[in-house]
């Protein structure tokens, strides 16, 4: 597993304010479905891209069918979020990268199971950081205290309140 | 994960707590409440479908409850455990999660005896089946395995004692099965041994013993290692296919490396019900806190007594592991540099009588079915522990009718040999 230090996911936790999650489902039992509605529960506004449920609303946003059909005033998108098997990622960061490098584009996130180190080369050279193999809900949880209430180790040791 | 290593000691103090956000209380409070209020209907269901993690109910997750299993599996180098109501518990929600009607798990021959009557019986009622094996014969492990073998068990140390299971070598031939093992650590405790980082899937304490370290309080707890790809073959679909006891969530999916814990707090307590309550976490927290001291003057006085009575005229023989006569002296060395515990079998001169007689004549010694207080303990294991087992299955497991079994505590040393001493006078002519 790669490691990234809590320092670097915590900025990215923190300083991150949209996500296009790429493969979100409707279908709430799906995992792609958790994470997007936890990350809009914490405050995250998710951007859904899924060709076959376009036109469709998920959390009060509209889906759109790819990156490169985010219109101008959706705004910045801070990350990418990929749900897709290892594969499909090189087309979809190469896409994010034309599509959205001029609007505040700085983090390629591949889901738990989605390990594609050409698209991460390709995307650490067009100057973005890339998460892969993790997951940003769980993450989340970890860093910010959810996962403490289930018995979890967080790695937090800290006296502070 | 974390950016700093802390030392053991930092960890057994620290590790899942903080200062409670109410109240700024530095000590872990006691939650005792069964049940915790919504924030509204959305949050209620998010929390019933696992999408937010949070408080419910008791049964499944609670505050005091979560400190100690965020402290175990943290001791252990686990992602997460889950706390349960007994050792016993522990056992069963480490298998359930794995097993289906018609499944079996490979269990080591040199276990507590109510752990083999648990896997050779009880199981039965479940469509389980266990088959044991010396697990000194790791093709015998191998051999053993069927299609429908889903674990390897194990003891790290085993109980009535004398016996340390070479963890890693048992490890890669689970692994090569394609299987997890499941290893009880509960007389090594993570300051001797870490399994996970010896190739164990998972970890089962009772937690009744040195982690508490005082014997107040039941307790069990599973470690999950998060190193098991679940989803690498069809053996377990209660992890990798969607499971119908949760509307049809796919918990390794959705959950990646944290799946076994979600699915025993989920399922495990929702179904099962056999939950810790806070009171015993709360005590087991305490004990927990001066582990790696307490285990250092385990191991200590376990060395000190077993020498005095290996050369001792009375004793036939002792099994202690930390010995340099020991069979397993090597694999004590090599895999528990720390110790090889503090729980050990000595033969006395004049067998079953001379046993009985010792057991009644011992002061200091108490004569109880427990181990890992801090006091020192003295049972015969044949008749008790090991009493449901057959002779065979008593000698395999190391207690035989001429052995005494000791659980050596944190007391003076010289005193818990002047107790021997007096009491093999009596019992020895």
């Amino acid at each position: 597993m790669n490691n990234y230090t809590d320092k670097f996911l915590r900025e990215l936790l923190s300083t991150t304010k949209t996500i296009a999650m790429v493969g979100v489902s409707v279908n709430e039992m799906r995992p792609s479905y958790f994470v997007a509605r936890y990350l809009n529960l914490k405050g995250y506004r998710i951007v859904p891209i899924n060709p076959g449920q376009a036109g469709k609303t998920l959390f009060g946003q509209m889906i759109y069918p790819s990156i490169s059909e985010i219109p101008e005033e959706v705004g910045p998108i801070d990350m990418v979020d990929i749900f897709r098997r290892a594969e499909h990622v090189d087309q979809i960061v190469d896409e994010a990268i034309t599509a959205l490098s001029a609007r505040g584009l700085r983090y390629i996130w591949m889901q738990i199971g989605v390990i594609n180190e050409d698209a991460e080369a390709t995307a650490v050279a067009a100057g973005l950081d890339v998460v892969m193999n993790r997951c940003p809900k769980i993450e989340h949880q970890r860093l910010f205290g959810e996962l403490r209430k289930a018995g979890f180790n967080t790695g937090i040791i800290s006296s502070r309140l | 994960m974390t950016d700093t290593p802390y030392g053991f000691d930092t960890l057994q103090i620290h590790a899942g707590a903080r200062p409670d956000p109410a109240t700024g209380a530095r000590q872990t409070p006691i939650y005792q409440t069964t049940a915790y209020v919504f924030r509204d209907a959305d949050h209620a269901a998010a929390l019933f479908n696992l999408q937010e993690v949070g408080y419910i109910y008791s049964r499944l997750t609670n505050p005091t409850v979560a400190v100690l299993q965020e402290r175990v599996a943290t001791l252990e180098g686990g992602v997460g455990a889950v706390a349960c109501s007994s050792g016993h518990a522990a056992q069963l929600m480490a298998l359930f999660p794995l097993m289906a009607p018609g499944d079996n798990v490979i269990v080591s021959t040199r276990l507590y005896g109510g752990s083999i009557t648990q896997f050779s019986h009880t199981i039965k009622r479940f469509g389980w089946s266990a088959t044991f094996v010396d697990f000194d014969d790791l093709d015998a492990i191998a051999a053993a395995a069927d299609e429908n073998t889903k674990a390897v068990f194990c003891e790290s140390i085993s109980n009535p004692g004398g016996y340390l299971t070479d963890i890693p070598s048992v490890a890669a031939v689970a692994e090569g099965l394609g299987i997890p093992l499941i290893v009880d650590n509960t007389l090594a405790t993570p300051y001797l041994c870490q399994p996970i980082a010896q190739g164990a899937t998972l970890v089962v304490h009772s937690t009744t013993k040195y982690l508490t370290g005082n014997g107040t309080v039941m307790g069990g707890i599973v470690v999950d290692s998060g190193n098991f790809d679940w989803s690498a073959s069809d053996k377990f679909p209660s992890l990798s296919k969607p499971e119908p006891a949760y509307h049809g969530m796919t918990f390794h999916e959705t959950f990646g490396a944290l799946a076994f814990t979600f699915h025993g707090i989920a399922i495990g307590l929702r179904d099962l019900g056999m939950t810790l309550n806070p009171q015993a976490a709360h005590y087991t927290l305490m004990g927990i806190e001066t582990l790696s001291l307490r285990m250092e003057r385990h191991v200590e006085n376990a060395m000190k007594v077993a020498t005095w009575l290996e050369n001792d005229p009375r004793v036939d023989f002792v099994t202690y592991a930390g010995l340099p006569s020991s069979p397993y002296s090597d694999r004590a060395k090599s895999l528990y540099p720390k110790g090889a515990g503090a729980l050990f079998t000595f033969a006395v001169k004049g067998g079953y009588t001379a046993c009985v007689k010792l057991v009644d004549t011992v002061e200091i010694f108490s004569h109880v079915a427990n181990l890992g207080d801090t006091r020192s303990l003295i049972i015969h294991a044949a008749s008790t522990t090991h009493r449901q087992l057959t002779t065979e299955q008593q000698e395999a497991a190391g207690a035989s009718a001429n052995v005494v079994r000791l659980s050596i505590g944190t007391e003076t040393a010289d005193d818990l040999i002047s107790d021997l001493d007096q009491a093999l006078a009596a019992a020895v002519k």
